[in-house]
């Protein structure tokens, strides 16, 4: 049990039969995830293997009692998507999908402040609670349960990267959040270390960033002020050109700010440990963390 | 998405914002026949390029008659101009817009833009108008007055007052002000625009509100839905080689280095690049190759870098979750003999099937270095660098 989800957590898939949803479905069955149904608009009353696919979230929350949406929606009507999970009542909706419109996740961002939901992404590989669930497109097996590291992070690929030295150099992680890499999204650094530092099976975290916005920064005013434990942190994108969009809709340095050196200052002015060299960040952990 | 100011101009007449008579014109005869056709002088003849900066490097010039809108048209078409914002090595001027001069009272700046941090459209006025708005924000921020809409309300009254008695207009300009601002919003909303930025925007001598400057750019992610959009894309504003490897969905991004790199995803890339100047080298490049990372697209992004005379070696940075080591490895090794490969290259893969990818690529017999961590790839590419 660590944050936001666990063994219990019933998860149901928007986009179900899709070739995305449906390989990604499997895996995260194959890992012990409760994913209890599926979603496609028309498709209702199939089957995606064992799991029931419906027409409606509404319908599928009822029927079953999922309490998580994820959703493999393609961008044109993934805002549509995790509106529609906020009104059925699901507790958590992880968004899978890049290349949403920012004015769709504006709005749909404003649409579901009316609801108790949360939401993480978009463009995210997920959220993993080793050992107990996985709810996204990370691949299992580099991850280690137990903790007692939490890993929050705006990407993907470089999550694993992290996520694979922790566990080589013995540790272990409680969850993993991949908030995403786009410039509005439902979830932020702040938002995951609040709930570390409130989490008693976390007793480090591991903080990756990457150029564009504030959202480091405003991590560490947290930080500061009320994180007791220890941070560890890495922004990629020192070399980034500005202005330029580095793949993340996110990731991009507008004038002056959002640039790698702000963000690793704000770090060190927040008693982060910073990571300068990615290839020893395990090393660096194993040290700060044991 | 970036467009040109005329074809900015061009929305902003289709939404009803006042702009200066004027047209695009691509050759002299053009430039001077519009000139003509607008009876006044004098007349305002600027190059077109998606860079700022174009007053002060000559790129913007004032034409008492119409041998003089020749005379420029003539200096400008064809030019290289360098401002501060091109680059050193400047962009070569196509087009130029030929308009109206208007009898400027007060010069006044607005924007419209995603504000990420509140999820809401941040509507910006300033008096410092003709200005660096960057400049006036760090100097005198209190001179910019910000609204903040909710995209699912829509702009306000109150908020329409707040920007306009900000701005110190006179009464008689408040209706103008309201409609020309619900109208830019409008033209935001509509055309999923990530930026729309009048500097100056100004006060005629006659009491009348209109745009000199219009910049105008577009959400990426957007462009699927915005199809008139995409046919203002200028490809001769692009780098090369990235027109190329967008046809080929490649995710590729040019820059000055000498050490190309393919990575599988946007934030690892870009940590590959920091690696890459960890190491004493200079990266070429940011590709992020996401999933598809199969045989014809690691053939497509070798062409790409290869291209680039200044590459001298590469380094592919593969981190494998659903993407297979053997697979990848397979697809390098039949890239590498398609291109012709003779460059030296570093493989650091992690993840699915590592160990067979590894043993696929000592038995190629190619100039393939694999790395087995970060730390041994940057060696490597230090290695590459110096040779």
């Amino acid at each position: 049990m660590s944050i936001f989800v666990d063994k219990n957590t019933r998860v149901l898939v928007q986009g179900i039969t899709g070739k995305e949803g449906s390989f990604h479905a499997r895996q995260c069955i194959a890992y012990g995830t409760k994913v209890v149904a599926g979603v496609t608009p028309n498709k209702g009353g199939q089957k995606m293997d064992d799991v029931p696919v419906f027409n409606t979230v509404a319908l599928a929350v009822k029927e079953t009692g999922a309490n998580c949406s994820l959703i493999f929606v393609p961008a044109a009507f993934c805002a549509d998507a995790i509106m529609e999970s906020a009104d059925a009542g699901v507790d958590l909706i992880v968004a899978i999908t890049e290349g949403i419109p920012v004015l769709d996740m504006m709005k749909a961002k404003q649409y579901i402040q009316n609801y108790p939901v949360r939401l993480i992404g978009p463009n995210c590989p997920g959220i993993i609670t080793p050992g107990e669930t996985k709810i996204g497109i990370m691949p299992g097996n580099i991850h280690k349960a137990g903790g007692p590291i939490g890993v929050v992070s705006r990407s993907g690929t470089l999550t694993y990267e992290v996520v694979h030295q922790l566990t080589q150099n013995g540790l272990g992680q409680t969850t993993c959040i991949g908030i995403g890499g786009d410039p509005v999204n439902g979830t932020n650094f702040i938002d995951v270390l609040e709930a570390f530092q409130d989490d008693n099976k976390t007793q480090g975290v591991v903080m990756v960033g990457e150029i564009g916005g504030n959202a480091e920064e405003m991590a560490c005013d947290y930080i500061k002020q009320h994180m007791t434990k220890p941070v560890i942190g890495f922004i990629a994108g020192l070399t980034a050109p500005p202005g330029r969009r580095m793949g993340h809709a996110g990731a991009i340095v507008s004038g002056s700010s959002g640039t790698a050196q702000a963000k690793i200052q704000a770090m060190k002015d927040a008693d982060v440990h910073v990571c300068e060299n990615l290839g020893k960040l395990g090393e660096m952990a194993k040290q700060i963390f044991q | 998405m970036n467009i040109h100011e005329y074809q900015a101009k061009e929305l902003f007449k289709k939404h009803q914002i006042p702009i200066p008579d004027g047209g695009v014109a691509f050759n002299v005869d053009s430039a001077v026949s519009i000139a003509e056709a607008l009876h006044d002088l004098p007349v305002i003849v600027k190059a077109q390029i998606h860079a700022g900066g174009r007053g002060k490097a000559g790129g913007v010039k004032l034409a008492k008659n119409l041998s003089e809108v020749k005379k420029f048209a003539k200096e400008m078409l064809g030019m290289t101009l360098i401002t501060n914002q091109t680059g050193p090595k400047g962009k070569c001027v196509n087009k130029i817009l030929i308009e109206s001069g208007v009898n400027i009272d007060k010069e006044l700046y607005f924007s419209i833009l995603p504000d990420r941090a509140s999820a809401r459209i941040v509507l910006m006025a300033s008096l410092a108008g003709g200005m660096d708005i960057e400049a006036v924000a760090d100097e005198t921020p209190e001179k910019i007055v910000k609204v903040y809409v909710e995209p699912l309300s829509g702009i306000q009254g109150f908020q329409l007052r707040q920007l306009a008695f900000g701005l110190e207009l006179p009464s008689a300009l408040m209706r103008q002000f309201s409609t020309m601002v619900r109208n830019l919003y409008e033209l935001f909303v509509m055309n999923d625009c990530s930026l729309v930025e009048i500097n100056p925007l100004i006060i005629t001598k006659e009491t009348r509100l209109m745009a000199i400057d219009a910049k105008i750019n577009f959400d990426d992610n957007a462009l699927f839905r915005q199809k008139e959009i995409v046919e203002f894309r200028d490809v001769d504003e692009e780098d090369p080689l990235e027109v190329e490897a967008s046809k080929y969905q490649l995710n590729y991004i040019k820059m000055d280095g000498n050490i190309g790199n393919m990575v599988n995803g946007a934030g690892l890339a870009m940590a590959t690049m920091d690696i890459i100047k960890q190491a004493g080298a200079e990266p070429a490049n940011f590709l992020d190759v996401g999933g598809g990372a199969n045989a014809e697209q690691v053939e497509n992004a070798f062409r790409i870098m290869l291209s680039d005379q200044n590459v001298k070696g590469i380094l592919i940075n593969i981190f494998g979750g659903i993407l297979r080591c053997d697979v990848l490895a397979t697809g390098v090794v039949e890239a590498s003999k398609k291109v012709g490969l003779s460059l030296p290259v570093v493989i650091r893969m992690e993840g699915t099937n590592v160990e067979a990818g590894r043993k696929i690529l000592e038995d190629s017999g190619l100039n393939l270095m694999t790395a087995t961590d970060l730390v041994d790839a940057a060696q490597k590419v230090a290695q590459m660098a110096q040779a």
